[in-house]
């Protein structure tokens, strides 16, 4: 694959973002429980990708089975986009309180934090989206990380034999339900970021553990 | 930066013991180095023998077992809920964990750091008094304790929740000392002047050097390591352990079990280059604690008067009350408060007699009946008692129970003044119908037993829960022969207490809400006696008694002992026994907060957590029901 005259010249990139893709160039861990693994949720001015903004990130990450409360991530984004409407699901108003920062400062300390983790989200695709556009804005490319969907990953966990009782889609709060999950802090990132990874360990005790625990199930697209 | 997250696992901590004492600001410097931990039933979290973690840990969801192991054999200490803390060893103690916790089933769990707790609580009293306890509690109680029947220990002081704990610790201040050019010997008849166990070694300027106390003794000079005329600064242990002199009663056990030491030596100003000004011995701690079982143990055995057993029995309730509030374990209750009550009525037998104007004509045996003959009583209830006397000859009959009724009268009525009502059945041993002799006995069961009805079922499932508390226990095995007998050739006396045992369904409903009362005085109050504990009380006698196991009366024991014999309904019947002793700590605790009997529960007045708890306990009521109504046959049975 030999697209390269398409790509822009590294040199343009900023140091943090070279960093970030220098830690793509070690070879990932091939075992599921030394692997780190970052799950994180964004709050959105709503669900358009080219008009809508990250108003917020949060993200826990962990290996194995113990989530640092110490290693969670949170921060707020300065943004001249609002909408009202979206305030009462995520509570985050145009001048709360809360200290926020600019999409390149936010940017930088994600990817800090995220570095080769593999990612794991809530319907993945739309945070996914979200984050790379705001990456385009900012001229750097898309991310790199492997993603999981726990959406997607909760149905094939399903053995087929239930397959006609599944929903077509899961919501964070369906999931909750099904594998009995608290919901505490529903609607902020950090604490959707908390349920999810909470839901995707769940998920995992459930796997068959001999047929299902290989990358190539758990990954999404 | 913000951490919506280590918020929130406040908001968690805040609402459980000992985190309620801790302020939001250093409970936010424990929450955000605290990791959260996902276990899959079956995962261990720590094993005993390993080192100690730099976490303590407390129960987010699920439930955590705690087992002890000895001679591979595992036994099950104790089960923590939501909210508890447990593997707190490692804050009290550096030593390798004595048990291992394993997940009851999925779990998420709180990993405190051990570091960032102890800066943010140092100078926090209660909250290292609870924790002390908590930690003694799972230490001992549960199975060294239990297992060798010395329940009155007195090395648990801590477990009361009594101001004296604050108190400052009444230590001995006029210390008996020897300068450090003394002879052990000189040292040694100095103890036995002063009629001591320790003596202080000081130097010229009076500060502590070190101490030789009685063992030292034994172990260096009666074992000929030394000579008696050997220095005693050869012998003494050094440096000492000291302390100030505002020192609390709870600062000063908690030193103690730190260094593993019975001395604590009082400087002026607490370290040891300071003069001494005096001692704290672990005797001093005790006898300001006060409030141990085994000092109202005391109490009741020198009370001579009914007025005096009522005070002491009032002591107990005190003393039950702030076990409660310590999650202390319900068994470890249950003992005490039984082993109490027990003396309490043996004491009440003996002052009784004591008024008789002759001794008894012959043996006699004191029976309880009821919680009391299962050792489950808790709060004061109704006394349900009986008498059985040996058999004399006909003539004498009359005369006979008629000395014995006068008996029962005396200690039914000192019951009565200590606390314990009269029953409202007339179940007691002053009522000719229950104070009878042993072949009247026999005679009464065989006909409850081989001619069931409705009635029968109902007295015998109280008088079968007999327990010898005074006199002869032959008396009592006999009649338990003829019991088990007369079992043997009755399949309907099991329906009969089968049927009763699934008399209540399942406390909750189609749509897992409770099932409340639905008219009466008690109208939509939720009766865990009647729904919670009798379907499982009622269960576990069935299961013994056709299983021809006998002595064994306690509801959990029961359950536990069937469990040893049926294998393979073990966490079954495991889960039973632990749901029984949730659902009475619930009555009990109910029962302080209203001074009641508990057995009426205001669902509203329960948190969330706790009506999760309860619900907890309601799977293996209905699991058993259904077992019973297999076993016994009694789909068609009414």
């Amino acid at each position: 694959m030999n697209f390269n005259w398409f790509r822009k010249e590294k040199t343009d990139y900023p140091d943090f973002y070279l960093a970030y893709l220098e830690g793509f160039k070690k070879k990932p861990k091939s075992n599921i429980e030394e692997t780190r693994f970052v799950a994180f949720d964004t709050e959105t001015t709503g669900f358009d990708r080219k008009e809508d903004r990250v108003l917020s990130i949060g993200a826990v990450s962990f290996v194995g089975k113990s989530i640092p409360v110490s290693n969670s991530f949170e921060l707020y984004i300065h943004q001249d986009i609002f909408k009202s409407e979206t305030v009462k699901i995520h509570g985050i108003r145009k001048n709360s309180g809360y200290k926020k920062v600019t999409e390149m400062e936010a940017i930088q300390a994600f990817l800090d934090y995220i570095k080769n983790s593999v990612l794991i989200a809530h319907h993945a695709g739309f945070d996914k989206n979200m984050i790379n556009e705001m990456l385009r804005r900012n001229g750097l490319g898309k991310l790199k990380n492997k993603f999981i969907d726990t959406g997607v990953l909760f149905k094939k966990s399903k053995h087929k034999i239930y397959e006609d009782t599944l929903q077509k889609h899961y919501s964070l709060d369906d999931l909750c339900k099904e594998l009995n999950v608290l919901k505490v802090d529903r609607h902020t990132a950090s604490g959707d970021a908390l349920i999810t990874a909470m839901i995707f360990l769940k998920i995992l005790a459930r796997l068959d553990k001999q047929k299902h625990l290989k990358w190539g199930y758990l990954l999404h697209g | 930066m913000k951490n919506s997250i280590a918020e929130r696992v406040c908001d968690f901590l805040k609402t459980y013991p000992p985190f309620d004492l801790i302020t939001f600001e250093k409970l936010l410097e424990i929450a955000e180095q605290t990791v959260i931990v996902y276990l899959e039933k079956g995962d261990t979290l720590f094993k005993a023998d390993q080192p100690a973690n730099e976490y303590f840990y407390m129960v987010r969801a699920g439930a955590i077992s705690l087992f002890h192991t000895e001679n591979n054999t595992k036994e099950l200490v104790t089960i923590n809920d939501t909210g508890d803390i447990f593997g707190l060893r490692p804050l009290i103690a550096r030593e390798n964990y004595k048990l291992t916790a394993t997940a009851n089933e999925e779990t998420i769990i709180y990993a405190l750091p051990i570091k960032n707790f102890q800066s943010a609580t140092k100078t926090n009293d209660k909250v290292y008094k609870y924790l002390i306890t908590a930690f003694a509690t799972n230490a001992y109680d549960s199975y060294t304790t239990e297992e060798n029947n010395e329940i009155f220990k007195d090395y648990l002081p801590s477990t009361h929740l009594d101001v004296v704990n604050f108190q400052t610790a009444n230590y001995t201040k006029t210390p008996v000392t020897c300068p450090v050019q003394s002879t052990l010997q000189e040292a040694a008849s100095l103890m036995c002047q002063h009629k001591i166990g320790c003596i202080i070694v000081v130097d010229d300027t009076k500060k502590p050097v070190g101490i030789i106390t009685n063992s030292d003794i034994k172990n260096k000079i009666a074992t000929g390591k030394f000579p008696i005329t050997t220095l005693v600064t050869n012998i003494m242990n050094s440096p000492v352990i000291t302390a100030k002199k505002d020192l609390t009663v709870a600062d000063g056990q908690l030193k103690m079990i730190k260094n593993s030491i019975g001395h604590l030596c009082i400087t002026k100003d607490g370290t040891i280059n300071s003069r001494l000004v005096g001692v704290l011995t672990h005797h001093d701690v005790l006898v300001t604690l006060g409030n141990t079982p085994s000092v109202i143990l005391k109490e009741i055995k020198r009370a001579k008067r009914t007025k005096k057993l009522r005070i002491a029995r009032l002591k107990a309730n005190t003393l039950l009350k702030s076990y409660l509030e310590q999650n202390i374990p319900l068994t470890h209750i249950i003992n005490v408060i039984s082993e109490i009550n027990d003396a309490v009525t043996i004491q009440a037998i003996e002052i009784a007699l004591k008024k008789m104007p002759t001794p008894p004509p012959v043996a006699f045996s004191w029976l309880a009946l009821g919680s009391q003959g299962r050792r489950e009583q808790l709060l004061f209830t109704d006394q349900d008692n009986a008498l059985i006397f040996d058999d004399v000859p006909e003539d004498q009959y009359e005369a006979t129970q008629a000395y014995f009724l006068q008996l029962a009268k005396y200690v039914t009525k000192s019951l009565n003044k200590i606390g314990f009502e009269y029953c409202e059945a007339d179940m007691m041993a002053n009522n000719p119908e229950w104070c009878k002799s042993i072949s009247e006995w026999k005679t009464q069961f065989q006909s409850w037993i081989l001619s069931p009805d409705n009635k029968a079922i109902l007295l015998s499932s109280i008088f079968l829960d007999y327990s010898n508390i005074y006199g002869d226990e032959s008396l009592v095995d006999s009649l338990s022969e003829t019991i088990f007998e007369a079992l043997e050739n009755s399949a309907l006396f099991y329906k009969f207490l089968g049927s009763e045992a699934i008399k209540s369904p399942s406390p909750l409903g189609i749509f897992k809400q409770f099932v409340v009362e639905q008219n009466g005085e008690q109208k939509d109050l939720f009766n865990i006696k009647s729904r919670g504990l009798m379907p499982l009380i009622d269960a576990a006698r069935l299961l013994v008694l056709s299983n021809q196991i006998k002595n064994v009366n306690n509801t959990y024991e029961r359950f536990e002992k069937m469990a040893e014999i049926d294998a393979n309904n073990k966490e079954l019947y495991e889960s039973c026994s632990y749901a029984f002793k949730a659902l009475s700590k619930f009555k009990t605790k109910q029962g302080l907060l209203h001074h009641n009997s508990g057995k009426f529960i205001k669902l509203e007045t329960l948190s969330k957590e706790e009506k999760l708890k309860l619900k907890r306990c309601f799977k293996p009521i209905h699991d058993i029901q259904e077992t019973l109504k297999l076993r016994f046959d009694l789909k068609n049975f009414i």
